[in-house]
C-alpha cells in the first residue's frame, strides 16, 4: 500500500516511514504542506497521514485543497491538539479519520489499514461472512453454521463492525469511537469485557476461533 | 513646556471642584454685581427724588418770602435729623445758613446736580474729627436764586455706600464659602477619592508583588468604587484558584509523575543490565509501553482539566439528553460490573434535555461509574451501584451514582475531588487519581457542581445541572 505521510517532525517522519515500511507498506515522506500537497494531488497514494500544525500549509488546508481537486484519497489526522472540537473540525475538514498525538504505532496501523480497504462495496453488502459466520444486516440476525445466534443490540453492533473489517487489526480506541461514539479513554478495560462477552456468544459450542486478540493493539476477527 | 503639577491636583475630584469654584465664583460676581449697581441706582434716583422735592418746597418758601423765609425754612429743616444737606451760601461761597459746615471747594460753582460725590462737614460732627478731613460724602443739587444767592440741597450718601459695603462684604462673603465649599468638597471627595484609589493602588501592588491572597478594599458604602474592587476581587480570586491549580499540578506531576517516569527509566536501565535475554528484554519493553501509556493518560487527563477550567464556550455544548448518556454509560459498564460481581442498575425515567457537551458529561459519569464499581466490587454481601436521574426542584437535574461500597469518610470527602488525591485505601486500585477531578471540572464547566456525600454504607456522587444549562423549552 502506498502511503504519505505529511510530517515536518523529522523523527516521527522517519520513524513512521520505517514502521510503516516493515508492516509491508510503502511509506513516503513530505515534509511540509506545500509539498504534501503537491505529491498527494497526483492521487497515487492509498491513505494519507497528515500532521495538523505544517510549515508553509497546514494540514486541514491541505486536506480541504485535496478535496477541492476532487481527490479522495482516505486521510488521517493527526494532531497535538485533542478536544472534540479539534476532531470535529478536522473531520468537516475533509478528514476520514483523527488520532491524537502521542499515539501508539499499533493504532496508527490498524487505522491506516482499515481507511485504505475503506471500499464502498460494504456498504451496500447487506449479508456479512467470516468463515461460517454470518451476519444479516436487514433482518438483524447472527448465524455460525446456520444456527441463529441472540445477540444484545451493542453485541450486534460490535461484530457487525468487526466482520466489516474482518482480517484487519481493530483497535479498543477504534472500537469505542466507532460502536459506542465516545472519544475519551475508559479507565477501565470495559472493550475487552465487551468483546469477550461476545466471543463467548460466537465461539461457544463451536471448534474453531474466530475472534483473535492480537497483543499489544486489539482484535481481529479471520476465519481460521 | 508642561507645569509641574502636584498629584492631588490631578485627581478628577480636584479638577472637577477647581473647575465648580470657578463657574460659582463667575456666576455670584455677576449676581452680586448686578444687584449692587441696581441697589445703588435705584437709591440715587431714591436720592435725587428726595433732594428735587427738598429744593422745590425750599423754592417755594424763597417765592413766598424772599430771602428770609428761606433762611427761616432752612434753619428749621437743618435742626431736624436726616441725611438731608442745606446750604444758603452768598455768591462769595460764605456760608449763610444750613446744616454744612465746610465742603470740598468748588462744588458751589457748579449749577445743577453735582456731577460726583463731594466731601463735606456736617454741624455737630465730633470735633475731634479734624475740619480739614471732611468725613461724609454728597450729592447735591446746586440752584442760584435770583439775587445771586447759591442754595445747595443735597443728600447724604451714608446709605448707598453703607449698602455698597454690604455687597462688596457679602461678595468677599461668598467668595469665601464658594472657597472653603470647593475646599470642602476637596477633601471629601478628592482626599477620600484619592485615598481609596492609593489604596487600590497599594493592595495591587502587594498583589503584583506576588501575594495573591491579598484582595481590594471594600468600605461596604456599595458604590462605583467598591463594585470595582468587587469585580477585581472575583478576578482574584479566580486568578488565585487558577493559580493554586497550576502550582498543584505541577507539584503533582513533580510528585506524581516523576515516580512512574523513575520506574520507566530504572526498568530499562535494568533490563539492559541483566541478561541479553530476549524474553526479559521484550517483558521489560511491553511493560514500559504500558508505563508510558499510563503516563500519556494521565498527562492528557491534567491537559483536559485545566483546558475545562480555562472556560465554558457555548459552542462546545449542544441538547443532549441525559438520560441517553446514562443508558450509554451504564450500558458500556454493564459487562465489568457484573464481571466483578457489581449490580449496576440506572434509575431513569423519561427524557432530560440539557444543553451540555454529551462526550464530557459521558466521561465524568463513566469516570464517577468506573470508581464506584471498582471500590465497591467485593465489599458487603451485595454490591450495588445506582445511577439515577431525577428532576430537581426548582430547576436543573441530579444526575447520580450511589454505591454501597465502603464510601469516603467525612474529612476526605472535599479533597478527593482534588488532582492527583488518592486515599491510602485507593493506592493499590489502578487509576491517575485525576477521574474526580476531571468530573468536577466537566460539572463547572457546565456551570453545574459535583457533590459527594456518604450513605452509610457507600458513596453518593452528585452531578448537579443546573437550570441555566438547560435547553430552552421552545428551542
Amino acid at each position: 500500500m502506498k502511503i504519505l505521510v505529511i510530517e515536518d517532525d523529522r523523527e516521527a517522519a522517519d520513524y513512521l516511514e520505517k514502521a510503516l515500511g516493515e508492516a509491508g507498506h510503502n511509506a513516503h515522506v513530505a515534509g511540509d504542506g506545500e509539498t504534501g500537497f503537491m505529491l498527494a494531488s497526483s492521487g497515487e497514494y492509498d491513505v494519507l497521514v497528515v500532521d495538523r500544525m505544517l510549515p508553509k500549509r497546514d494540514g486541514l488546508s491541505v486536506i480541504a485543497g485535496l478535496r477541492a481537486r476532487g481527490i479522495e484519497t482516505p486521510v488521517l489526522i493527526l494532531s497535538a491538539l485533542g478536544e472534540v472540537d479539534d476532531r470535529v473540525t478536522g473531520l468537516r475538514a475533509g478528514g476520514d479519520d483523527y488520532l491524537t498525538k502521542p499515539y501508539a504505532f499499533s493504532e496508527l496501523l490498524a487505522r491506516v489499514e482499515v481507511l485504505s480497504r475503506r471500499s464502498g462495496a460494504k456498504d451496500i453488502e447487506t449479508v456479512y461472512r467470516v468463515g461460517d459466520l454470518e451476519l444479516d444486516r436487514l433482518s438483524h440476525t447472527v448465524k455460525r453454521a446456520g444456527k441463529e445466534i441472540i445477540l444484545q443490540p451493542r453485541e450486534f453492533r460490535l461484530l457487525e463492525y468487526l466482520m466489516r473489517h474482518a482480517g484487519q487489526v481493530v483497535t479498543r480506541t477504534m472500537l469505542l469511537e466507532n460502536v459506542w461514539d465516545y472519544h475519551f479513554d475508559p479507565q477501565t478495560n470495559v472493550i475487552d469485557v465487551h468483546v469477550s462477552r461476545l466471543r463467548s456468544k460466537i465461539e461457544k459450542e463451536f471448534d474453531t476461533p474466530v475472534l483473535h486478540t492480537i497483543r499489544g493493539a486489539g482484535y481481529m476477527l479471520k476465519a481460521a | 513646556m508642561r507645569l509641574a503639577v502636584p498629584a492631588i491636583m490631578k485627581t478628577t475630584a480636584a479638577r472637577l471642584s477647581a473647575l465648580f469654584l470657578i463657574l460659582f465664583a463667575l456666576c455670584a460676581t455677576v449676581l452680586v454685581f448686578y444687584m449692587s449697581s441696581l441697589s445703588v441706582r435705584m437709591l440715587t434716583s431714591q436720592t435725587q427724588e428726595t433732594v428735587a422735592a427738598e429744593a422745590q418746597s425750599l423754592a417755594r418758601a424763597y417765592q413766598r418770602g424772599g430771602l428770609p423765609s428761606l433762611v427761616r425754612f432752612v434753619g428749621t429743616r437743618s435742626r431736624q435729623p436726616g441725611a438731608n444737606l442745606y446750604l444758603i451760601a452768598e455768591p462769595s461761597g460764605r456760608i449763610l445758613a444750613g446744616n454744612v459746615e465746610s465742603l470740598e471747594p468748588g462744588v458751589l460753582e457748579i449749577d445743577g446736580w453735582t456731577s460726583r460725590p463731594f466731601a463735606y462737614r456736617r454741624y455737630g460732627d465730633a470735633s475731634g474729627e479734624t475740619a480739614s478731613a471732611p468725613s461724609h460724602r454728597a450729592v447735591a443739587l446746586v440752584l442760584r436764586l435770583p439775587n445771586q444767592m447759591i442754595l445747595l440741597v443735597g443728600r447724604d450718601l451714608g446709605e448707598p455706600e453703607i449698602v455698597r459695603d454690604i455687597v462688596n462684604r457679602s461678595l468677599i462673603l461668598a467668595f469665601g464659602m464658594m472657597g472653603v465649599g470647593a475646599l470642602l468638597i476637596w477633601l471629601f471627595v478628592g482626599r477620600r477619592a484619592l485615598k481609596r484609589i492609593d489604596s487600590v493602588s497599594e493592595a495591587s501592588q502587594r498583589i503584583m508583588g506576588g501575594d495573591l491572597t491579598g484582595r481590594l478594599p471594600v468600605t461596604g458604602a456599595g458604590d462605583e468604587f467598591d463594585r470595582l474592587s468587587e469585580n477585581l476581587n472575583v478576578m482574584l480570586t479566580r486568578i488565585a484558584k487558577l493559580n493554586d491549580g497550576l502550582k498543584q499540578v505541577s507539584d503533582n506531576i513533580a510528585h506524581d509523575l516523576k515516580t512512574p517516569l523513575t520506574r520507566l527509566r530504572n526498568r530499562a536501565e535494568a533490563a539492559l543490565a541483566s541478561a541479553d535475554d530476549p524474553a526479559t528484554y521484550r517483558a521489560a519493553l511491553e511493560a514500559a509501553i504500558s508505563e508510558s501509556d499510563q503516563l500519556i493518560r494521565t498527562f492528557n487527563a491534567i491537559l483536559m482539566i485545566s483546558r475545562l477550567e480555562a472556560g465554558y464556550s457555548a459552542e462546545q455544548t449542544s441538547s443532549v439528553d441525559l438520560a441517553a448518556i446514562v443508558a450509554g454509560v451504564v450500558e458500556l459498564y454493564e459487562p465489568v460490573a457484573e464481571e466483578l460481581g457489581v449490580v449496576l442498575e440506572a434509575a431513569v425515567e423519561g427524557e432530560a434535555q440539557v444543553s451540555a457537551n454529551r462526550e464530557l458529561v459521558a466521561q465524568a459519569l463513566s469516570n464517577i461509574v468506573d470508581n464506584a464499581i471498582k471500590y465497591s466490587a467485593g465489599h458487603g454481601d451485595a454490591p450495588r451501584v445506582v445511577v439515577s436521574l431525577t428532576r430537581r426542584s426548582p430547576g436543573g437535574y441530579l444526575l447520580e451514582v450511589a454505591d454501597n461500597g465502603p464510601g469516603v469518610p467525612d474529612d476526605d470527602r472535599e479533597r478527593v475531588t482534588e488532582r492527583f488525591v488518592r486515599l491510602e485505601q485507593s493506592r493499590t486500585q489502578p487509576g491517575s487519581g485525576l477521574g474526580l477531578s476531571l468530573a468536577k471540572a466537566v460539572m463547572e464547566f457546565h456551570r453545574g457542581r459535583l457533590e459527594l456525600s456518604g450513605r452509610n454504607p457507600g458513596l453518593s456522587v452528585q452531578m448537579i445541572f443546573p437550570e441555566d444549562s438547560l435547553k430552552d423549552e421552545q428551542g
